[in-house]
């Protein structure tokens, strides 16, 4: 059984849902959004603590909320939004198999958006030894067990990781009457320590070491202590605990867009796209998480704004933009840039930036464009760069690049 | 009280063949397991291949048994629906050294009874795994090597045993044995059982059960294994098992796909003390990362989603050690090492020979059909995949694990088995939620609310 539409959306979240709000209303014929989930939403639905809406909607909002109010937007625009739907390959290039109570069919679209999210890396991924016992999270897991399924978690918890999220899952913990006795980070500085901000603030301190690896996790049946490595003196000792998060660490979900031979990039391991947001397939785009994971969720909206523009020039029978263009290339410490490739006459970015990962801390980061030896532009910014936040250099920076030029290369000093 | 017949100590694979083999013939038989599941032990955590038998040492018991067990559980799984891939194996040679020794692991394979081994020169190497990393110098091909589903083949066997009437007993380790005149009074965890015949199936409990029974012949030593797997989208760089020249010091480090899709790297083999140490090390992990880098680079740049460590329960000497002793109407079957998947249901014919002179095996009429097992393989239709069957049940279109597509159908079913799970873990092998590269992330606290509100 096939089934058409113009546009499909494989992902609800908040990218999913904000591209699919943007098409509707231009798209004469279907915009379908398909959610494995039971609900639309994507990872604000769990994530149950306020901080979600700034940038798009201009509000502060807790992040069921946002869910929700995405979700109805998406709906009121004419959007269908169908649930416990899972992608689960292509049959065509535009062509996909989908998987619902409902039956196993295909739908076939014009075009595709793949808005598929990112998730941390579980423990096996970190390499952590030791047992395999109950009480090992990723804060994603925490927040469905805690927010979603209510359930009791531990009493002391260790959580691997000190980057923003980190700390949405001590706001959890502490929610379910567990206490963080310790975070660990493996860089020098703590990746959100100097820049994480919440209303009031947090009314607990917890004791973040720096340059300190959980190297084994020891229990039978529960965790009972973890063992954590000084990564300068080598020295070790161990920490009571019954559970252990691990956080951040992303990684985009991007099987999909593996099986549908997109070029993807090396740096943040999501497809490659341009500044449109299109694929190295015609007719195939993406945002949100799966481009830069990650960024937060009103930035992943905003691209699934973005992106609409593309779509509809897809749909209206504009040529696919074919190869040609000036590649993005981001060298160490910086680990990815998004988008990654400048065509000629393509459209700045989302918001007119570009997003960048930075593997080393910066307190006044200086971002430098080259092109075959020649400085295309320099920014320096007023806020730090730190591992496990994305941090933003305008467009501008790059815009000068001369089409028929090598690749611009991004530095960060 | 019930005296059975014949009491099976352990459910792992080997005493579930030895059960369902038992319990084909008019006779009461009980499989006592220690821990809350059937496959709980080494039998879940090996490295799956159905074993040829190519290179295993000529003349022993081990290499007769594994050969037999290779086709009988080949049969059983066309039967029962274990997955089976039949992807073959290519031993390749590193060095001058295990190029020789190719032409000698051949003529071996074929004092084995296996006569289908070729060497093939570097260039097929690289033909049949591109993937594979600088510097092989030639090959041999086993073309019979496959890889299967430990956990499906256990469950399969204990679910036989059960619905041909064995009474399994989890929770039930055996703690102290009281031999009467013609029974055997066997203390558990559980409460007393009592039985005319005892098999010794313990697999890592063997050597002290054995001495409940008051022997003083071997010890278990417990050799860890542990082992890498990487994602799915891993797995066309492995086409087949990669395995490498096997020396004293074992078989050695292979690649392999597994019959979820996977590529795993693996096994260690460090002798421990600990019998419950099933744990993985820092410098385990570190081993096969690096074993992973050189024997196929591209690995590196996957993720790994499981690592895990299983015990072999060594005993010092090259061959099973299966032991009749009538006076005590007292059989062991210890040192199944590292064969046992392959070899259980060929260990349960040998171990019926054996009794066959003391009690009536004669099969019994109107035996139940083998269950027909869930696949779990990825090479073959899975509920998600089959339209006819969520149109049948839309709950077989109803995905919960999104990374292994396990569908809220499939958790019910397990939850409904004859052999249910007895915790999150025991679901997972059932089913393989939880199994992927998310480990829990989307899924986690979904499946579990399900394994509870079921169980209720
Ligand atoms: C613990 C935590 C706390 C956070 N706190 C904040 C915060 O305070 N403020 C903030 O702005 N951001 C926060 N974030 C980040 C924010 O949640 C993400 O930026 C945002 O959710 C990204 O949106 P997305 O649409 O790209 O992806 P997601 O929200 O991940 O949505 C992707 C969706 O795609 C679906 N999907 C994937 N594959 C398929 C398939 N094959 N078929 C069908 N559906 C599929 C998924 O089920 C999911 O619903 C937090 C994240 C976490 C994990
Ligand atoms: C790393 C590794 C890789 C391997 N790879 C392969 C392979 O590729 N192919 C292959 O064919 N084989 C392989 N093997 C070998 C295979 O896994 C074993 O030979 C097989 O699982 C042994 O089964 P078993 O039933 O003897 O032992 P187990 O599965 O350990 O079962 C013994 C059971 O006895 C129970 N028990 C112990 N003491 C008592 C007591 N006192 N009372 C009650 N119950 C008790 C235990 O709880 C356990 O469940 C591998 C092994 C390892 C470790």
């Amino acid at each position: 059984m096939t089934e058409r539409v113009r546009v499909a959306v494989i992902g609800g979240g908040p990218a999913g849902l904000t591209a699919a709000a943007a098409l509707a209303p231009s798209v004469a014929g279907d915009v379908l959004v398909l959610e494995r989930e039971t609900e639309t939403g994507g990872i604000p639905r769990h994530s149950d603590h306020p901080g979600y809406g700034m940038r798009d909607l201009r509000r502060f909002m807790s992040g069921p909320e946002y869910a929700r109010r995405l979700t109805r937007s998406a709906r009121e625009a004419g959007a269908l939004l169908e649930t416990e739907a899972m992608v689960t390959g292509w049959a065509g290039p535009r062509t996909l198999e989908v998987t619902s109570p409902r039956g196993r069919r295909l739908v076939e679209a014009d075009a595709v958006v793949l808005a598929t999210g990112a998730r941390e890396r579980p423990r096996p991924a970190r390499f952590i030894a030791g047992d395999r016992p109950d009480g090992v999270y990723t804060t994603g897991q925490l927040q469905n067990l805690v927010h979603l399924h209510h359930r009791e978690v531990g009493r002391r918890a260790v959580i691997v990781g000190a980057e923003l999220v980190s700390w949405s899952a001590v706001l959890t913990l502490h929610e379910a009457g567990c206490r963080t006795v310790l975070m660990t980070s493996e860089y020098d500085k703590p990746e959100a320590y100097t820049a994480f901000r919440v209303p009031g603030r947090l009314a607990f301190s917890v004791l973040v070491r720096a340059r300190t690896r959980v190297v084994a996790i020891h229990g039978k049946g529960r965790v009972t202590s973890v063992d954590i490595e000084n990564l300068d003196t080598g020295q070790r000792h161990r920490v009571p605990c019954d559970t252990v998060i691990t956080t951040g660490d992303w990684i985009p979900d991007h099987e999909l867009a593996r099986s549908g031979g997109l070029d993807l990039d090396e740096g943040t391991r999501g497809p490659r796209v341009d500044t449109s947001l299109a694929t190295s397939v015609p007719g195939v785009f993406a945002a949100g998480n799966l481009l830069h994971p990650v960024d937060t969720a009103d930035v992943a909206a905003l691209d699934g704004r973005h992106v609409a523009a593309a779509v509809l020039g897809h749909l209206a029978g504009e040529p696919a933009p074919g190869g040609g263009g000036v590649p993005l290339v981001a060298e160490a410490p910086l680990r990815w840039v998004a988008p990654q490739l400048v065509r000629p006459g393509g459209p700045p970015p989302s918001r007119g930036k570009l997003l960048l990962w930075s593997d080393a801390f910066r307190t006044l980061p200086r971002v430098t464009a080259t092109q075959d030896g020649r400085v295309l532009g320099r920014t320096r910014l007023p806020w730090p760069a730190a591992p496990g936040r994305v941090f933003r250099v305008p467009f501008s920076l790059v815009a000068g690049a001369d089409p028929a030029g090598g690749p611009v290369r991004l530095t960060l000093a | 009280m019930i005296t059975y017949d014949v009491a099976v100590i352990g459910g792992g694979i080997v005493g579930s063949a030895i059960a369902r083999l038992l319990g084909g013939a008019d006779l009461s038989v009980a499989l006592l397991e220690a821990r809350g599941d059937v496959g709980d032990g080494t039998s879940k955590a090996n490295t799956a291949i159905l074993h040829t038998g190519f290179d295993a040492k000529p003349g022993t018991l081990e290499s007769r048994l594994v050969a037999r067990g290779y086709h009988l559980l080949g049969e059983y799984a066309a039967a029962t629906g274990i997955p089976v891939e039949r992807t073959g194996a290519l031993l390749v040679a590193w060095s001058q050294e295990q190029l020789d020794a190719l032409p000698g692991l051949r003529d071996k394979a074929a004092r084995n009874s296996y006569t289908a081994c070729e060497i093939v020169d570097a260039a097929e190497v690289y033909r049949r795994v591109p993937a594979l990393g600088a510097g092989a110098l030639g090959g041999l091909t086993v073309p019979g090597e496959s890889v299967i589903c430990t956990w499906t083949t256990n469950l399969a066997l204990a679910t036989d045993a059960v619905n041909r009437g064995v009474r399994l007993l989890r929770h039930h380790r055996v703690t102290a044995v009281h031999q009467d005149a013609d029974v055997t009074r066997l203390t558990t965890t559980a409460g007393e059982v009592t039985a005319r015949w005892v098999v010794n199936a313990a697999g890592l409990g063997a050597d002290r059960l054995d001495a409940l029974f008051g022997h003083d012949r071997f010890t278990v030593t417990p050799r860890r294994g542990e082992l890498l797997v990487y994602d799915k989208l891993a797995r066309p760089l492995a086409p087949c098992i990669v395995l490498p020249v096997p020396s004293s010091a074992g078989k050695g480090v292979l690649v392999s796909p597994t019959i979820y899709g996977n590529v795993m790297v693996g096994p260690t083999a460090e002798d421990l003390t600990d019998r419950t140490a099933t744990g993985t090390s820092e410098t385990g992990l570190a081993f096969l990362r690096e074993k992973a880098a050189t024997l196929m680079p591209a690995l590196t740049k996957e993720e790994v989603t499981a690592t895990y460590a299983g015990l072999r329960a060594s005993i010092g000497r090259d061959d099973y050690l299966i032991d009749l002793d009538a006076g005590q109407r007292y059989l062991l079957v210890g040192g199944i090492r590292s064969t046992g998947l392959t070899a259980g249901m060929a260990i349960a014919e040998h171990v019926a020979e054996l009794l066959g002179g003391h009690l009536d095996l004669a099969r019994r009429a109107g035996l139940p059909a083998p269950p027909r097992m869930p696949n779990l393989g990825e090479a073959f239709t899975r509920p998600y995949q089959d339209a006819a069957a969520i149109a049948a049940d839309p709950e077989y279109g109803r995905v919960v694990c999104f990374c292994e597509r396990v569908t809220r159908g499939e958790l019910r079913d397990a939850l409904a088995s004859p052999v249910p799970p007895a915790d999150l873990e025991g679901l997972r092998r059932r089913t393989r939620a939880m199994n992927g590269r998310c480990q829990g992330f989307y899924c986690g606290a979904r499946v579990r609310e399900i394994f509870e509100g079921e169980k209720e």
